[in-house]
């Protein structure tokens, strides 16, 4: 067991996650390497899209993996950057717009 | 972006450790990988890797260079004095004379800084065979250079130039602070001379390869994104883009150490290999000279002084000492196994790599 809940070396580990349901894993894998293929969008446009919502998801894990996938499907640090201020600027604008619920609720219950 | 520290000059100039390429190679074998190279190629082709007839006579004419880049496998840069000979180079002057080359491909250190580049391109190209110059492109600027890339155009020599990125932040991270904005102004002159410019003849390619421990896009990505951006943001034309992997020798070992990637690079590497790579490798049919008329199966073995395997002789059954250039008969080494390593797998990982970009 790792010390600590996030051991950087839980990534090389992830297909072990298979051992217990091999068909399930089976499944996922086929599903995620056909998501990330070429497609309508280009693998270097998915990969910046996968390193945003990394950073939306808060995962160390895929932070790591989609720094790599970005670097080696042609971005660099400035467009990375920029795909991060999206992630960060959506879950910004997510918490905020709760804030009409807030009101909603506010006047729900003020005079 | 760029984590350690950058040195300064070559490996050799600060007495690191890595400067002999037995540490390269104890620094390679320490990675511990689960498999050699020589295994995992027996276990994807029907023999070991052997070369087939020689087409590419690869001459490095020394470690002589005008600049110090940071991933620089030959270890080359301003103080390195080891360049050919002139009785090497009469030597390489006389199989290219003797011998049926298809490509003469000269690579260093600069190679155009060597007293006697020219000449060698001269007999390459009244051969008849193509050549390749792989310049850094710089070395164009300097003046007793400046009309070099006429002298090469007159011939139609291929020029091979290094341009890791379409930005200077990229490209003087890897190549010097100041080489991006001279390597435009170099490409631009290629371009006015008609380099690169569809129509005309004249090949201007660029390698790419990554600045960093990761492995290169596709070729077919990068060689639009190169081409729109080179054209939208300075005007520079080229015809092809060759991606190519750093493979850990030289200075690039060094930065891999130094930024703590050693182990997790060499690893990548072997778990990317891609055995549909192994028909095209550079090794097959190339062979490479030293600037002191050694031969190699390739320019990486050269560096890492890995010799090309010793063969039996047929009638006393006892090794051979490997040729030299003095007395290279080509069809010799036809059908040769070539000597491999751990560096090898940058070679085979992905879509591969070699002096003409991916493989597969």
């Amino acid at each position: 067991m790792a010390d600590g809940y996030y051991d950087p070396e839980g990534l090389k580990q992830f297909s072990q996650i298979g051992e217990e349901a091999p068909e399930l894993w089976a499944k996922f894998s086929e599903w995620y390497t056909a998501v990330f293929e070429e497609g309508a969008l280009t693998k270097r446009e998915k990969a910046l899209i996968g390193l945003a919502v990394a950073h939306a998801e808060r995962c160390p894990y895929c932070i790591e993996a989609y720094s790599r996938s970005c670097l080696e499907s042609g971005s660099n640090a400035e467009q990375m950057t920029e795909a991060v201020h999206c992630a960060a600027a959506i879950s910004g604008g997510a918490t905020l717009v709760h804030g009409v619920q807030m009101r909603q609720h506010v006047h729900r219950l003020s005079m | 972006m760029v984590a350690s520290a950058k040195p300064a000059g070559s490996l050799r100039r600060r007495s690191h450790p890595l400067a002999e390429p037995a540490a390269q190679r104890a620094a390679l074998d320490g990675v511990g990988l689960p498999q050699t190279f020589a295994e995992v190629v027996a276990q994807s082709s029907e023999g070991p890797l052997s070369a087939g007839t020689v087409e590419v006579l690869q001459i490095n004419v020394g470690k002589y260079c005008n600049q110090t880049c940071r991933h620089c496998h030959v270890d080359a840069g301003p103080d390195r004095t080891e360049i050919m000979s002139d009785a090497v180079v009469d030597a390489c002057l006389a199989v290219i004379e003797r011998e049926e080359i298809g490509t003469v491909d000269i690579t260093g250190g600069a190679p155009e800084l060597h007293p006697r580049f020219r000449e060698i391109v001269e007999a390459a190209s009244a051969g008849g065979g193509h050549v390749i110059d792989r310049a850094n492109l710089t070395a164009f600027l300097m003046p007793e250079q400046r009309d070099l890339p006429a002298f090469l155009a007159e011939r139609g020599v291929e020029i091979v130039a290094s341009l890791p990125y379409y930005l200077a932040g990229q490209t003087d991270a890897q190549r010097g602070v100041g080489v991006f904005d001279r390597s435009l102004e170099a490409l631009g002159r290629l371009n006015a001379l008609g380099y690169g410019v569809v129509g005309s003849g004249l090949e201007l390619n660029l390698i790419a390869n990554p600045v960093g421990a990761f492995l290169p896009p596709s070729q077919a990505s990068m060689e639009a994104d190169w081409r729109r951006e080179l054209d939208r943001r300075y005007g520079v034309q080229f015809n092809h883009l060759y991606a190519l992997t750093n493979l850990p020798v030289g200075r690039y070992i060094e930065y891999l150490q130094d930024s703590g990637n050693l182990e997790d690079y060499v690893h990548m590497l072997a778990q990317a290999f891609n055995p549909a790579t192994l028909p095209a490798l550079m090794c097959r049919n190339t062979i490479s000279v030293g600037w002191d008329g050694a031969l190699y199966d390739c320019d990486f073995n050269q560096m890492l002084q890995i010799d090309l395997l010793a063969e039996a002789d047929s009638r006393t059954g006892e090794a051979t000492p490997p040729p030299r250039i003095f007395d290279l008969e080509l069809e010799r080494l036809w059908g040769r196994r070539i000597a491999v390593g751990p560096h090898c797998f940058g070679c085979t990982a992905g879509a591969g790599a070699s002096c003409g970009g991916s493989l597969a």
